[in-house]
């Protein structure tokens, strides 16, 4: 279920950088990475607690210095032109860093005055307008509840009309209807042209985005779109229903073939990357008294199993 | 990419106001620590001690010198704590400071009295702590006088005459420069600017860090000198307030004549408060979080306070402790505000103090610019 990519790669991509490296205190974070961001383009960045999301994102902004690595943002040198790339971008932090003894109007105004939007009073009435913050316009931002709160970031990192839009887990600890909220306003953006990066744990949010990249540990371990990713892995899976699934589970877990069993409500889940060994490992099963269906494989059964390769591999 | 926008420092100056504004716990100690200070030193200066020790020695017994004596002990500022006999025991009591005072009554002192020779009474004081003894000195003029007139009738009326019947000596040990209590309250002034604007702003960008707002902040555009002096300059007007609060303290309550321009007070004055601004600034560049800068604050406050000839006279202070005291904006900032509210200094009399507050402030805008890290690691 891809959505509709963006109007074909025309011109230069939106971010474009190579061997992006960074170590904190001896400890690899970020580890040669790669990503190439189509003008327009919403491209999700998906990864386990700890990957070096927030990191990667920090050096796009200028916040962080990569320890080695080159490329563009927005046709801009990422090292040497940070404080030109900083007027254009949006940069909505993962916790949440605006002045929360200021109003929401306060804050945005504050914004708009460092960017040097023009006719800033309009602007900034018209971000509330577009957000609908208009309820809380003179509420102390830290008064409002997570879903506000994010509203009234992503409202701030707009203000200036930014090209791009660099989101570090926007959603985090957000309720579903706001969340909805937010990915419609992203796609609205993207509509018009914006880019955005995305950083998020959600799987849903992942299918929501025209093309994702996964890392894990510190390493790139896929990229492409949704469909792309899953097909890459090879993975087989079968669903299973029916009683005792939780005894079951244990069982299968043991067999040869078998990568991972994972309850989904009132099914379980079982893939593995040998389709023929999977599929004779499940047949002796077949006889009891649950349904076993093949079924595609998701997004998350993909990351899971990516997550457990770069574990075994030794890092962590 | 200008490097100084006023646009964008104007932004700072507009939020720091109304975080201020809404910050009452720091506003209140703004206001507070000047009030609490005062209440302190200037009570401590009105206390008016008493009882404070005092040697004597007298090489004639009449009865004027025993008046004497006894009128002292009446004023109660005086106890007589030493009779002696010799001048070396004087000094020894003086320098160990067992007696805060040594009167000294001359030989035929009552002989000399009747005669109207004006004899000469010496008071030595220790003045190292002149607000201890300043009353106290203060009232001996008056004091002999009234008490000796009781004594002179008769024949000697007419030595009730000025300049009165004794020639009172005061000698004013451990302490050249005379501090008076009229030192104290501008001086004042100075600590407590020295105190609260490094505090306030040691805690300023300290504190967008901590609350993790420097993480949007460093992803505008704003500049480090932009913030740096966005930041400061909300609490010059701060400064000022604190500095009317603490003059019109010293003219109504405390009754210090402002001998010199106010208005020149007022203008070089920024000086100095900018200086210690910058010092808060660079503590908060330099510091991790808030108890930090608080700390840092505290050790800038001390040696202000003990090596700027605040509490001790500066000339009475070792070579190296002069030197580290002369690098410190409150060192020539207390000369400059007792030259002109004490002495009617002008602008030439005080031009000397203001080069190195300068010198200090521009090093240290210069290191918190350097400090002022634009990353986040
Ligand atoms: N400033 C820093 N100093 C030291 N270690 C850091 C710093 N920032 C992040 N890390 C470490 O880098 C790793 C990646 O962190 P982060 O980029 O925040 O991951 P994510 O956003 O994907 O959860 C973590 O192990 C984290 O502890
Ligand atoms: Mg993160």
């Amino acid at each position: 279920m891809t959505l509709p990519g963006p109007q074909a790669s025309q011109s230069r991509p939106a971010i474009d950088v190579t061997g992006i490296t960074k170590s904190f205190g001896g400890k690899v974070v970020v580890n040669n990475l790669s990503l190439r961001v189509e003008q327009g383009e919403i491209y999700g960045f998906l990864g386990p607690n700890g990957s070096g999301k927030t990191t990667f994102i920090r050096m796009l902004c200028g916040l962080l210095k990569p320890d080695s690595g080159s490329g563009q943002c927005l046709g801009m040198d990422v090292i040497r032109d940070a404080a030109l790339i900083k007027t254009r971008v949006g940069y909505m932090a993962q916790k949440f860093s605006l002045y929360g003894d200021l109003s929401v109007r306060e804050n945005l105004d504050f914004m708009a005055r460092v960017y040097g939007v023009p006719d800033r009073k309009a602007a900034v009435s018209h971000s509330i307008e577009r957000m609908s913050l208009a309820r809380y316009a003179d509420q102390l931002a830290q008064t409002l509840s997570g879903g506000w709160k994010q509203r009234l970031a992503l409202a701030a990192s707009l203000i200036h009309g930014p090209e791009l839009l660099l989101l570090d887990e926007p959603t985090a600890g957000v309720d579903p209807k706001a969340r909805r909220d937010f990915w419609d306003e992203v796609h609205e953006l993207a509509g018009q042209g914006l880019t955005a990066l995305i950083s998020t744990h959600y799987m849903d949010e992942a299918e929501r985005c025209h093309r994702l990249a996964y890392i894990a540990y510190g390493d790139l371990l896929a990229k492409g779109t949704v469909e792309e990713v899953v097909a890459a892995r090879g993975l087989t899976t079968w669903e299973v229903s029916g009683p005792e699934l939780y005894e079951l589970a244990h069982t299968l877990k043991t067999l040869p073939g078998v990568e991972q069993v994972a309850h989904f409500g009132n099914t379980l889940h079982v893939s593995g990357p040998d389709r023929a060994l999977l599929a004779a490992s499940l047949a002796p099963f077949h006889q009891g008294p649950q349904n076993f269906r093949e079924v595609a494989t998701s997004l998350e059964e993909v990351f899971i199993s990516m997550m457990n390769d770069s574990l075994k591999g030794g890092k962590g | 990419m200008t490097i100084f926008s006023p646009r964008r420092f104007w932004a700072m100056v507009v939020k720091e106001f109304v975080q201020m504004r809404r910050d009452r716990v720091t506003f209140a100690m703004m206001i507070g620590i000047p009030l609490m200070q005062l209440i302190l030193f200037g009570f401590a200066i009105n206390s008016n001690p008493q009882n404070l020790p005092l040697a004597v020695l007298s090489n004639d017994d009449s009865e004027f010198s025993r008046t004497l004596v006894t009128a002292m002990q009446n004023s109660l500022y005086y106890r007589v704590t030493n009779v002696i006999s010799h001048e070396s025991e004087a000094r020894k009591l003086l320098d160990r400071g067992e007696v805060l005072f040594v009167l000294t009554i001359p030989q035929d002192f009552g002989r000399l009295l009747a005669r109207g020779d004006r004899p000469t009474v010496l008071v030595e004081a220790d003045a190292s702590d002149p607000t201890a003894t300043g009353f106290a000195l203060g009232s001996l003029d008056y004091l002999f006088s009234q008490s000796l007139n009781r004594d002179l009738l008769g024949p000697l009326l007419s030595l009730r005459a000025q300049p009165g019947p004794v020639d009172l000596r005061i000698h004013r040990l451990y302490n050249p420069e005379i501090q008076t209590k009229y030192n104290i309250v501008p001086g004042l002034m100075g600590v407590v600017l020295t105190m609260t604007m490094v505090i306030i702003t040691a805690l300023a960008i300290t504190r967008e860090r901590e609350r993790g707002t420097m993480e949007n902040l460093l992803c505008t555009p704003v500049r480090p000198f932009e913030v740096m002096i966005g930041k400061i300059v909300p609490y010059i007007v701060v400064g000022y307030i604190q500095m009317l609060l603490i003059i019109v303290a010293a003219k109504v309550i405390f009754e210090v004549p402002i001998l010199g321009s106010l208005p020149l007070l007022l203008a070089v004055s920024i000086l100095f408060i900018a200086a210690n601004l910058a010092v808060g600034i660079t503590f908060s560049t330099v510091a991790q979080n808030q108890l930090q800068a608080m700390q840092m604050a505290f050790f800038f406050f001390l040696p202000s306070i003990l090596l700027s000839g605040f509490m001790f006279p500066f000339q009475g202070m070792p070579q190296w402790a002069q030197w580290l005291g002369s690098v410190l904006p409150l060192t020539h900032y207390l000369r400059i505000v007792r030259g002109i509210v004490l002495k009617g200094n002008g602008f030439a009399d005080i031009a000397p103090e203001l080069w190195p507050m300068a010198a200090f402030l521009l090093v240290m805008m210069v290191v918190a610019v350097k400090r002022y890290r634009q990353t986040v690691d």
